[in-house]
C-alpha cells in the first residue's frame, strides 16, 4: 500500500477546509500539506450557501450585540468563551476574504455592504448577492492555488483515521478513478468534511453531504456532540428541497398562509410590520419558523400543492430591480425548479433539512478529545450554534475555525516527529478488507439504496420539527435494524475504476451511525430547546439540560449517550425573545 | 404530452477495464414532469443498475459537476427536464466532449485543473493590506466591470462546445481565460501584466477564433468568449505602446 508522508493531513476541501491549509501555509511554508476531498474543491457544499456571513463591522453595531444574538438564537445551548472568540474573529476573517478578492456587494461608497438576517438585531451580514457560499469557496480555492505547499488529492475518497498510540496520525484514502488505497500520515489531521443532511429525505444538502467525517471521528472513539440539533430552513423549494435564502425575507419578503395572512403573527412573531422589523416575524430565527409552519399545517392553514403542503413566501413588493440586484439566483431557481417568476408571483415554500448543529466534540482550539485531531465547519461540534444556529453564522465560523485549526495543526506539526508506518499500515490494511469485500462480492444481499430509502423514511417520521418519545424510540429500533442490515450490504460493480457504488456502500454506513447518535441524544433528551422539540416535553429544562449531548460509539450496538456543560461566561440563560419585545 | 408515463434514456456506458470502446445502453424509466435528467440517471442508479457512473452532488445548477451532452447539447443535467425532450425520441446522455472518458459519464478533467492554475487566479500585488486597516473600497461601478465573469461554476461545458480544445487540447481554454480576465478587471489586482505571459501565449487568447460556442452553452451567463476577446484587446494595446513607448514595458509592472 502507498504511503505519503506529510506533515499536515486535511480532509474535506470546502471553505473550512481550504481556509485551514492556507492557515498552515501561511503559517510555515515549510510545512507541506496535503488537501483530500471526495470531489474537486469547487464542488464542496459550501458552494449552495446564499445569503452571506456574518461579521460586526457598521458602526452602529457591537461585538455585543452578535454575541448576544448568537446566544439567544442558540436557546443558550452555544458554549460563550467560544462564541466570544467567534464574533471577535469574524469581521477580521471575512476582511481577509475581501483582501483575497471576494466579490461582496458594496455600499455606493465602495463600503462593503451587509443585509439584515434571521435572529439578528442588527444588519450585518456581509454578501455577495445570493451566492455568498459560491464566492467565498472559490475565493479560497483560486487562492490556495498559490501556496506550493499544498498538494491537493482530488476526488480522493477517505475511509478511515489512523491512530498511533492514542494519536491521530493519519488517513486511509483510496484514488477513486483507480481504487488505489493511499495512507496518509501525517503529525496532524484536520477534519472538514461538512454535514449530514442526507440522512434525511429532504434537505437542501448536495449528494456529498453524508458525514463521512463525522463518523470517521466516531469510528475513532471521538465522540459527536449534541447531534439531536438539526436545523431545518423555513423556506426550501418543495418537490426538491432547493434553498430559497434567508436573505429574501431579509430584503423584506413576506411569508403567508392559505388565506394570504402572515401567519407568523400568531407565534409570537409579532408585530406584523409592513418593513422588515429585525428579530421579528419573517427575520426571526430558523426553528420558530419552522416550527410556526408544522403548526399552520395542523390547522389547516397551509397550502394544497402538488408537492404537498406549502406557504408562500411573497417577493413581489421588492420590484424587479432589487430582485435582480439582490437575489437574482432565487428569481433563477424559483423560475427553473418551481415555475414561478418571483417579480409577478409567491414561490412556494416548506421547512427543509438544512444544517447539522452537532458534530465531532471540539471546542475553541479547534481540537478534539483525540490528540493530534482537529475539524472546522458544519462537521464540528464547537458549539458557537448550540441548539439553533442562526442564518450566515456558519460561513463566518469556517473560516473562523478554518483558520485555527491550521494554525494549531502547524504548531503541533512543527514539534512532533513523523508517525512511524508500521501501526498505521496494519490498521489500514485491516480497513481496507471493508472495501475490498463489497467490490469482489463475495458477500452480501442488503441493496444499498434500500437501506439509505429505509433510513431517510424513519429519520422523517421520527426525527422531523417535532419528535415524541414513541416516535424516536420506533426510528432508533428501526436504525438499529437497518445497521444490522447493513453489515450485509452488497453492491453490484466489480470494477476498481470509479466506483460509485462502493462510495455510496460507504457513505451509506456512515450515515447510518450518525443517524443514530441524533435519534438517541432527541430520545434521551426530554425537554424542548432551539430546533429539538418535544411534544411529550414542550419546555426547555435548564435543571437537567444545559448541557451537551456525547454520544460515544459502542461498536454494533447503540451509542452510550453522556452530558457536558455549557460554558457560560457572561450570559445567564434568559427567555429567548423575539417581535415587538425584542426591539 | 400529460399520458407520458415513461422515457427512454440512451446513456453512453464505458469501463477502462472491461470494454474495448464506449458504447450505449437502454434505460427505461419511470417519467415525472418536475424530472430532470440527473433525477432519471439517480433513478436507474438506484432501481435498475448501480454500476451507472456519473459525477453530482448540488442539484441546485452551482456545484458544476453534473455537465453532460445531453441529445447532441452540453447541459447541468440538474437543470435540463426530461418534459423539454418529449416527442424527439430516446434522450441520448453522453459524457462531455473534448476530454478523456474516465467511466461512463465521468469525464478526466484533471488538465482542466492545471489550466484554471496556470492563469494565476489570485489576487496579485504589490504590497498586501493588513487585514486591521480595513476593506479595500469597491464601487458599484467597478464591481459591475467584472461581476460577470466571476460567476463561473467550472462545469466544463465550455471546454466541451469549444471546436478550438478539441483542436488543440492545450488552448488554455475559455473558462480560464475568463477567470484571468475577472482578475485583471479587478480593482484590487495588480497582475495583469504577470497573468499576460500565460494568457497571451500561443495556448492563450489568440487561440480562440471567436466561435462563441462557450458564451452559447455558458449556464451562468459568464461570456467567456466576450472575456477573450476584451483581453485580445487589451494585450494588443499593451504591445503597441510597449513598443512605441520607450522605457513603458517595465512601468507598472510587478517584477519582470
Amino acid at each position: 500500500m502507498d504511503v505519503l508522508q506529510t506533515d499536515v493531513v486535511i480532509v474535506g476541501a470546502g471553505g473550512a477546509g481550504l481556509r485551514a491549509a492556507i492557515a498552515v501555509a501561511e503559517a510555515d511554508p515549510a510545512l507541506s500539506v496535503t488537501l483530500i476531498s471526495k470531489v474537486y474543491p469547487m464542488r464542496s457544499h459550501t458552494v449552495a450557501a446564499e445569503g452571506g456571513a456574518a461579521g460586526v463591522i457598521k458602526e452602529n453595531d457591537s461585538l455585543e450585540n452578535h454575541f448576544n444574538d448568537t446566544i439567544g438564537g442558540s436557546d443558550w445551548l452555544a458554549d460563550q468563551d467560544a462564541v466570544e472568540f467567534f464574533v471577535e474573529q469574524a469581521p477580521k476573517e471575512l476582511t481577509r476574504l475581501e483582501h483575497w478578492g471576494c466579490p461582496w456587494s458594496r455600499d455606493p461608497d465602495g463600503r462593503v455592504a451587509v443585509r439584515p438576517f434571521g435572529g439578528m438585531k442588527i444588519e450585518r451580514t456581509w454578501f455577495a448577492a445570493d451566492k455568498s457560499g459560491f464566492h467565498i469557496l472559490h475565493t479560497l480555492f483560486q487562492t490556495s492555488m498559490k501556496y506550493p505547499s499544498i498538494r491537493r488529492l482530488d476526488e480522493y475518497y477517505t475511509t478511515d483515521l489512523l491512530l498511533e498510540d492514542g494519536r491521530a496520525v493519519g488517513v486511509l484514502s483510496h484514488e477513486m478513478r483507480s481504487g488505489k488505497p493511499v495512507v496518509v500520515l501525517g503529525k496532524a489531521v484536520i477534519l472538514c468534511t461538512g454535514g449530514a443532511g442526507r440522512v434525511f429525505p429532504f434537505t437542501t444538502n448536495g449528494a456529498i453531504k453524508t458525514g463521512d467525517g463525522m463518523a470517521m471521528a466516531y469510528r475513532a472513539g471521538v465522540p459527536l456532540q449534541d447531534m439531536e440539533f438539526v436545523q431545518y430552513h423555513p423556506t426550501g423549494l418543495p418537490g426538491t428541497g432547493i434553498l430559497i435564502s434567508e436573505a429574501a425575507r431579509g430584503e423584506g419578503g413576506i411569508l403567508v398562509n392559505k388565506d394570504g395572512y402572515r401567519y407568523l403573527q400568531d407565534y409570537g412573531m409579532g408585530p406584523p410590520d409592513p418593513w422588515p422589523r429585525k428579530k421579528a416575524m419573517e427575520l426571526g430565527p430558523r426553528d420558530r419558523l419552522s416550527q410556526s409552519f408544522w403548526q399552520e399545517q395542523q390547522k389547516g392553514r397551509t397550502i394544497q400543492s402538488k408537492w404537498g403542503d406549502v406557504v408562500h413566501l411573497d417577493l413581489r413588493h421588492l420590484g424587479e430591480k432589487k430582485i435582480n440586484e439582490r437575489l437574482p439566483f432565487i428569481r433563477d431557481l424559483a423560475k427553473s425548479y418551481v415555475g414561478v417568476d418571483v417579480v409577478s408571483a409567491p414561490i412556494p415554500v416548506r421547512p427543509v433539512i438544512h444544517y447539522t448543529m452537532g458534530g465531532i466534540a471540539s471546542d475553541i482550539t479547534a481540537g478534539t478529545p483525540l490528540p493530534g485531531l482537529f475539524c472546522a465547519g458544519e462537521t464540528a461540534c464547537v458549539s458557537i450554534n448550540g441548539a439553533n444556529r442562526l442564518g450566515s453564522n456558519s460561513l463566518a465560523e469556517l473560516l473562523v475555525f478554518g483558520k485555527v485549526a491550521g494554525e494549531a495543526a502547524a504548531k503541533l506539526a512543527r514539534s512532533l516527529p513523523a508517525p512511524s508506518e508500521t501501526a498505521a499500515l496494519a490498521q489500514a490494511k485491516a480497513h481496507r478488507a471493508r472495501a475490498e469485500a463489497l467490490v469482489d462480492g463475495s458477500r452480501g444481499t442488503e441493496a444499498v439504496a434500500t437501506i439509505r430509502r429505509d433510513m431517510m423514511a424513519t429519520m422523517e417520521s421520527g426525527c422531523g420539527i417535532y419528535r415524541t418519545q414513541e416516535g424516536l424510540e420506533a426510528t432508533c429500533a428501526t436504525l438499529r435494524d437497518l445497521r444490522a442490515r447493513y453489515r450485509d450490504v452488497k453492491i453490484s460493480d466489480r470494477s476498481w475504476v470509479f466506483n460509485t457504488d462502493l462510495t455510496q456502500a460507504l457513505e451509506l454506513g456512515a450515515m447510518l451511525e450518525i443517524a443514530e447518535t441524533m435519534a438517541l441524544s432527541a430520545l434521551l433528551r426530554t425537554e424542548s430547546r432551539g430546533a429539538h422539540q418535544r411534544l411529550d416535553h414542550p419546555q426547555r429544562d435548564d435543571s437537567a439540560f444545559l448541557t451537551h449531548s456525547m454520544a460515544w460509539r459502542q461498536g454494533d450496538e447503540p451509542p452510550r449517550i453522556d452530558y457536558k456543560p455549557v460554558t457560560i461566561t457572561k450570559s445567564q440563560p434568559a427567555a429567548r425573545v423575539y417581535g415587538g419585545a425584542a426591539s | 404530452m400529460s399520458n407520458t408515463t415513461t422515457v427512454t434514456l440512451e446513456v453512453l456506458r464505458y469501463d477502462p477495464e472491461r470494454d474495448q470502446e464506449p458504447r450505449f445502453q437502454s434505460f427505461e424509466v419511470p417519467y415525472d414532469e418536475d424530472w430532470v435528467v440527473l433525477d432519471a440517471l439517480n433513478w436507474i442508479k438506484d432501481n435498475t443498475d448501480s454500476t451507472l457512473t456519473y459525477r453530482w452532488s448540488c442539484h441546485m445548477a452551482v456545484c458544476g459537476s453534473c455537465g453532460m451532452v445531453v441529445n447532441g447539447e452540453e447541459k447541468l443535467t440538474c437543470k435540463a427536464f426530461l418534459r423539454d425532450y418529449l416527442g424527439r425520441g430516446p434522450i441520448r446522455v453522453e459524457p462531455l466532449r473534448n476530454f478523456p472518458i474516465e467511466r461512463d459519464l465521468v469525464v478526466d478533467m484533471e488538465g482542466f485543473m492545471a489550466k484554471l492554475e496556470s492563469v494565476k487566479p489570485w489576487i496579485i500585488r504589490d504590497e498586501e493590506k493588513p487585514v486591521e486597516d480595513g476593506e479595500y473600497i469597491q464601487l458599484p461601478k467597478q464591481l459591475k466591470r467584472f461581476k460577470h465573469h466571476t460567476l463561473c461554476i467550472n462545469c466544463l461545458l465550455c471546454y466541451s462546445a469549444c471546436p478550438q480544445v478539441g483542436l488543440n487540447p492545450g488552448f488554455i481554454g475559455p473558462a480560464a481565460l475568463a477567470l484571468a480576465h475577472r482578475y485583471n478587471l479587478d480593482s484590487r489586482d495588480q497582475g495583469r501584466h504577470e497573468r499576460q505571459e500565460v494568457t497571451g501565449s500561443a495556448d492563450g487568447v489568440w487561440e480562440c477564433t471567436f466561435v462563441s460556442a462557450c458564451s452559447d452553452v455558458c449556464p451562468k451567463h459568464v461570456e467567456p468568449g466576450g472575456a477573450i476577446q476584451e483581453q485580445k484587446i487589451a494585450n494588443s494595446v499593451d504591445w503597441f505602446l510597449d513598443h512605441l513607448i520607450p522605457g513603458r514595458s517595465s512601468a507598472g509592472r510587478t517584477k519582470e
